[in-house]
Parts: C-alpha cells; sequence; structure tokens
C-alpha cells in the first residue's frame, strides 16, 4: 500500500496541450503512471500524440470538461498545470466533477483565489494537494507531478514537505542509503492550500506500509507547529523534521509565498523548539535529513524493516 | 508589493472608507501649497518611505500655520529616517503627505489579514490603537478580538458590530465604525490586499471614524489584474538588485554576509543560506534560479550576486530534477567565463545527467571547486573566503 495514489489510479491533466502540461505528462506516461486524457477547453474531441523514450507512441484523449473526461475514460485523479489567472477555477471545476483527488502544480495563484477554493470545497469529498507543488509519487507505480522520478525508490518511509527541491534533496539522501519511500507529498509553498502536515501524516499513520516519516517545514505559519502536538497526541511511527529558513529575516519572502515571517511570528527557530518539546527529532542541517532519520530508526530496531535496496 | 501611506489612503477612499483630507508633496512649495489648500489651522506633515515607526523616528510633525509647515518640509525631504524598520542605514525621505489635523479622542487598531490555519480572511481589532500591534499581542492577547470572514458572503453587520463593540468604540459611532470596517474589508478583497492595517483608526471630537493611518501590502501574484495598483510601486522604495533579479523571473533577496548563493528552488536555497551559516559563514544573499534555469538566467544571476560589492566567494547549489545538470553546469561555465570570475567558486551539482555535469566543469579549465554534498559545499566555501 502507499497513500493517496497507486498503480491502479487514473489520471488526466487539466492543461495538458500547454507546454508544462504535456512536458510532465509525457515524464508521468514513462514513468508508468496510468495517463488516461486531458483538458483543454475548445480541443475536446481530439486527442494527442505523444512521443516517448523509446520511440513509443501514446495517444490521449482530449476534451472540454473534466466532468466529460472523467465520465468517459474513469479517471479518479487530476494534475493541474493551468497558468494561476486561471487555476482556481480548474480546481472548483475537478472538485465539482467528484475526483478523488486533485494535484494543482501550477504557482502564483492569488491567495484570496484560494480563500474562495477552499470554501468551495468545504463538505466535498476531493482532496487537494497544492498548489505551487511538485505532487506525489508513490515509486515504482504512479508519478504525478513534476519531480524526477528515478531518484526515488519504493519502500516504507513518508516524506511530506513545502518545498520541491528540498523534497528531492531528501528523498536523494534515504534513497542513497537504500531507505525507499512508500509515498512522497509535496504540499507546496503557498500560506492557503488543499492539504496541510496533519492531513498527510494522519494518511501516513493509517498506512502500513509506512513505517516512519520525514516532514519538512520552513519559516512562515504555524502549521509546523500544529502538526507537531498532532503527532505528540496520535502519531504511532517515528517522525523526524527539518525546517528550513533559520537564516531568513524577518519581512522578506523568501521564494515562496508562504515562506516569510511576519508579526515576528513563524521564526524557524520556534517550530525547531516546538518539534523537539513533542519529542521529533529535527536534523540540524539540510544535509542530515537521511541520517538523522538513520539513527533514529537504528534506536527504534526499525532500520533493518526499512532497508529495500 | 508596498505602496505609500497617502496612497494606501487613495485607495481605500475609493471604496468609501473614512479618511482625512490630504495631498502629496515631493517639493517644499508643494507642501506649502498643499497646506494653503487644506486651509485648516493644524497640518500633520508626514513622511512617506515605506517602513513604519515612522512617528516614532521623527517622521511626523504637528504644524500651526504655513511657516511652520514649510520649516517641517525643509527639514524632512531629503533627510534620512531610521526607524525600527529600515536597519541602520535609514531610508531618504522624497515625498511628503501633508494632512489635515484632527481632534484625536481616542485611537483604536484595526487589521485585515488572511490566515493561514483557517484558509479565510480574518479582521482584527483592538483598544490598543497607536502602539505597535505585535507588542499588544505580546503582552495583552485578551484584547485582540478577531473575526473570521466567510468569502461566501463577506463581513456581515454583526461581526462588524461585535467587533467595535469589543474594542469599546463609543455606542453612538458604532455604526459610521460598522460602515468603516466592512469598506475597508471590501477594499482588501478587490485590490487582493494581503495585509491592510489601520493603525490608528480614530474617533475624533467632531464623531467622526477615520484612518489617520494606512499601510496596505498587496498580493504580487494577483498583480495582473489590478494594473492601477501595480502603477503605484515606488522602485526607488525597492532594492536594486532585487528590481534587477525580478526582471528575469530570478527570486532574490540581500543580505548581509559575503557568501553569495544561486540555487534552484526557493526551499533548497532558504536551506543553503542556513547550512553555510552553520558551518560558520553568512550568506551575501536569497537566489533562487527556479525550476527552468538557462544558461541566460545563470549569468544573469551571477552578475546580480556580483554587483554586490560584500561578495567574496560563491557558492553554487543544484539539485537537477527537470533541469539536467549539464545544461546547468555549460551555463556556469558560460557566466564565469562571461563576468570574469575572480572570486572562489564551490559547485555542488546533483540529479540528472550529474556525471556529465561535473565532466563539463573539470574540463572547462576555469578554477572551480566541486563538491559531492551540500555539506562538503558549504564548508569548502566558507573555508576559502575565511
Amino acid at each position: 500500500m502507499s497513500i493517496l495514489i497507486d498503480k491502479h489510479t487514473k489520471v488526466i491533466t487539466q492543461g495538458i496541450t500547454g507546454a508544462t502540461g504535456l512536458f510532465h505528462t509525457r515524464g508521468a506516461l514513462e514513468y508508468g503512471t496510468q495517463m488516461v486524457g486531458g483538458v483543454t477547453p475548445g480541443k475536446g474531441g481530439t486527442s494527442i500524440e505523444i512521443e516517448l523514450e523509446g520511440g513509443k507512441v501514446a495517444t490521449l484523449p482530449i476534451f472540454n470538461s473534466v466532468i466529460e473526461a472523467k465520465e468517459t475514460t474513469g479517471a479518479t485523479a487530476s494534475v493541474i498545470y493551468v497558468p494561476p489567472a486561471f487555476a482556481a477555477d480548474s480546481i472548483i471545476e475537478a472538485v465539482e466533477a467528484g475526483l478523488d483527488l486533485v494535484i494543482c502544480i501550477t504557482e502564483g495563484i492569488p491567495v484570496l483565489d484560494m480563500v474562495k477554493v477552499k470554501r468551495f470545497m468545504e463538505g466535498k469529498k476531493t482532496v487537494l494537494i497544492g498548489p505551487n507543488c511538485p505532487g506525489v509519487i508513490t515509486p515504482g507505480e504512479c508519478k504525478i507531478g513534476i519531480m524526477p522520478g528515478y531518484i526515488h525508490k519504493p519502500g516504507h518511509i513518508g516524506v511530506v514537505s513545502r518545498s520541491g527541491t528540498l523534497t528531492y534533496e531528501a528523498v536523494h539522501q534515504l534513497s542513497t542509503r537504500g531507505l525507499g519511500q512508500s509515498t512522497a507529498v509535496g504540499i507546496g509553498g503557498d500560506p492557503v492550500k488543499g492539504s496541510e502536515f496533519i492531513d498527510i501524516l494522519a494518511r501516513f499513520n493509517d498506512d502500513p506500509q509506512t513505517h516512519a516519516v520525514i516532514m519538512i517545514g520552513e519559516i512562515g505559519g504555524t502549521a509546523e507547529e500544529e502538526a507537531a502536538e498532532w503527532i505528540r497526541d496520535n502519531m504511532t511511527k517515528p517522525v523526524v523534521g527539518f525546517i528550513g529558513g533559520v537564516t531568513a529575516p524577518p519581512g522578506k519572502r523568501m521564494g515562496h509565498a508562504g515562506a516569510i515571517i511576519s508579526g515576528g511570528k513563524g521564526t524557524a527557530k520556534e517550530k525547531i523548539e516546538k518539534l523537539e518539546a513533542c519529542g521529533i527529532r529535527v536534523a540540524p542541517t539540510p544535509a542530515e535529513m537521511g541520517s538523522t532519520l538513520m539513527e533514529v530508526l537504528e534506536t527504534k530496531g526499525l532500520l533493518e524493516g526499512c532497508t529495500t535496496h | 508589493m508596498n505602496i505609500h501611506e497617502y496612497q494606501g489612503k487613495q485607495v481605500l477612499k475609493q471604496y468609501g472608507v473614512a479618511v482625512p483630507e490630504g495631498h502629496v508633496a515631493f517639493t517644499v512649495e508643494e507642501a506649502v501649497q498643499a497646506a494653503e489648500k487644506l486651509g485648516t489651522p493644524v497640518v500633520v506633515v508626514k513622511a512617506q518611505i515605506h517602513a513604519g515607526g515612522r512617528g516614532k523616528a521623527g517622521g511626523v510633525k504637528v504644524a500651526k500655520g504655513l511657516e511652520e509647515v514649510r520649516a517641517y518640509a525643509q527639514e524632512l525631504l531629503g533627510k534620512v529616517l531610521v526607524t525600527h524598520q529600515t536597519g541602520p542605514e535609514g531610508k531618504e525621505i522624497k515625498r511628503l503627505l501633508i494632512e489635515q489635523g484632527c481632534d484625536i479622542k481616542k485611537e483604536y487598531y484595526i487589521g485585515v489579514v488572511v490566515d493561514r490555519s483557517t484558509g479565510r480572511v480574518v479582521m482584527m481589532g483592538s483598544e490598543e490603537g497607536g502602539t505597535e500591534i505585535e507588542e499588544v499581542a505580546a503582552a495583552t492577547p485578551e484584547k485582540i478580538f478577531k473575526e473570521v470572514i466567510d468569502p461566501a458572503v463577506g463581513l456581515q453587520s454583526y461581526q462588524a458590530r461585535r467587533l467595535a463593540y469589543a474594542i469599546r468604540i463609543p455606542n453612538e459611532l458604532v455604526n459610521k465604525a460598522v460602515k468603516f470596517m466592512q469598506a475597508l474589508y471590501q477594499a482588501f478583497v478587490e485590490k487582493d490586499c494581503s495585509i491592510a492595517e489601520i493603525n490608528p483608526l480614530v474617533v475624533t471630537g467632531d464623531g467622526e471614524v477615520l484612518a489617520l493611518d494606512a499601510k496596505l501590502n498587496f498580493d504580487s501574484n494577483a498583480l495582473f489584474r489590478h494594473k492601477d495598483i501595480l502603477a503605484l510601486r515606488d522602485l526607488e522604495e525597492e532594492d536594486e538588485k532585487e528590481i534587477e533579479a525580478s526582471k528575469f523571473d530570478l527570486s532574490y533577496i540581500a543580505l548581509d554576509g559575503n557568501i553569495g548563493c544561486m540555487v534552484n528552488g526557493a526551499g533548497l536555497a532558504m536551506a543553503t543560506m542556513d547550512i553555510i551559516k552553520y558551518y560558520g559563514g553568512e550568506p551575501a544573499n536569497f537566489l533562487d534560479v527556479g525550476g527552468g534555469a538557462t544558461a541566460e538566467k545563470v549569468t544573469e544571476a551571477f552578475k546580480i550576486i556580483l554587483s554586490d560589492q560584500q561578495v567574496k566567494g560563491i557558492f553554487v547549489n543544484i539539485f537537477g530534477g527537470i533541469m539536467r545538470c549539464d545544461v546547468i553546469a555549460s551555463g556556469i561555465v558560460e557566466a564565469a567565463q562571461q563576468v570574469g570570475l575572480s572570486q572562489p567558486l564551490v559547485v555542488r551539482l546533483e540529479g540528472t545527467n550529474v556525471a556529465l555535469g561535473k565532466n563539463i566543469l573539470a574540463q572547462s579549465g576555469l578554477d572551480i571547486v566541486s563538491a559531492d554534498s551540500m555539506a562538503d559545499g558549504a564548508r569548502k566555501i566558507v573555508e576559502l573566503v575565511s
């Protein structure tokens, strides 16, 4: 098992005919993801031929709307690559169509658009990951997003992160140490987003294949502190943390819209103290995320069970 | 994006938020003319810079008569104002707001922000106006009241009333306060603000509810739909290097250290600053070249890093995912040659085609120190600049 996605997940791409959407749909197909179609309003009824590595060609049908795509293909998940001005509309359309999972990669969506999206999603069954995230991957089974697939190995470590490249860094450190991953989830760097740490941690906690988790946070907001309390009270598996931005000055937005220390709140120091107070080991540097987890697994006698390759 | 107080008040006025009469002045003459136009016995001369704490730093003067306006305008224009938000170097005053004085009975605080944990817009109020709200929050958090707003229906009158009563607005002015708050909320959502702070909101002797100060910040992701707001941007208030970087879609923040950093991805860029500091160095900047870094972007990034005179060495930390390491390596070589790099350069490459990338760096004939990991790279650059 894994969380959110596996080899049976059927996926459509919203914005499939755009350069980014097409590029990453090809990447997902090459990884083995069951891509079953795409949505580009105005191009419904046509299809797109995607040449894969090795010369094979995949042909995917294009639809005018998400609901048509879902009904025709049986897709349960979508990935969104449409430009920021139209992304909120795309998310709402996918939620309205009743998909189980929507992953929004788009960066730069106005925050008040996301406030509306979150309000619309209340009481609906759809799970939203992102926006402004690398996506979700269950190694060896299904890749939805922009992450480099080959650095991942199937295994038992869950990874959840607010940052893209820092997730790759963590996954790379795990894979080179023989620790495969159950699922890696990038929840995104925006202040208002679909899923928070706790939503993903709860899934890892319930997933029998996941034996331990790495949680990668950064400055801004209090999601890491809330997650730390949740872990202390609910988590039955070891969690190792890392918080980026110890050196970030207040009032400056560090790339991500959500990564900003404002009103004296959201500093890395506060977060690290809270995590440690809740019994979570925090890697002292980003280069030690993998080794810190390894130490924790060793002391708990879990290392052998997590070593997959 | 930040704007000046006088601009913020103009925006709020469009939505019916009550503000004092005032005019902007760029010269002493304009200041005097503005005061004449106002015709009030008391006029306030306010320094316009993108930073708070202006009052305490001596940037706000109360003038009685035109001669005092002239004297204060002369004193303030061109002066470097140092507040707790400007840093020790301060900011030069180039614009003044000349505003009618008012008879302040009591000061309050009203702020609007996007609250991450609820995913909603929240209006906050306090009867401790005029002071830093962070101080109030730390010392007497029970004096801050919040209303969480449902975006489907907006700020309801009963919510605004509840907030007005909670911060003890005089009974007879509650309706005016409600109108004020609803107008403020409207401005916030229609103009895509990220912060709207009225500190202080004042109740006057003649029974008005006014925004005596206004701090508006805008969501830079939403500026594409607000050309009018974008026109208010004052480039002189921003860091030159940050402006230059934004032209090339690079995310750059200047810091105080001497090790320039070039990284792909915001999270990794922040973590790279941290690890430099961990090994005893000081980062000179945050710089995210993004996922689709081209040779051109890398070259521009080098130029921006090197335009900071303090930089004594550069650390490039790239995790090539979609972006291939060989492409990045060629970009680095091209950039280093083009800018005639003389400072030490440490490069850590990982990811797709890493062997090819390292090979390109080694064959370049340039003095590039290769690192095997983030930690190794950080240690090496710290050593090289010390």
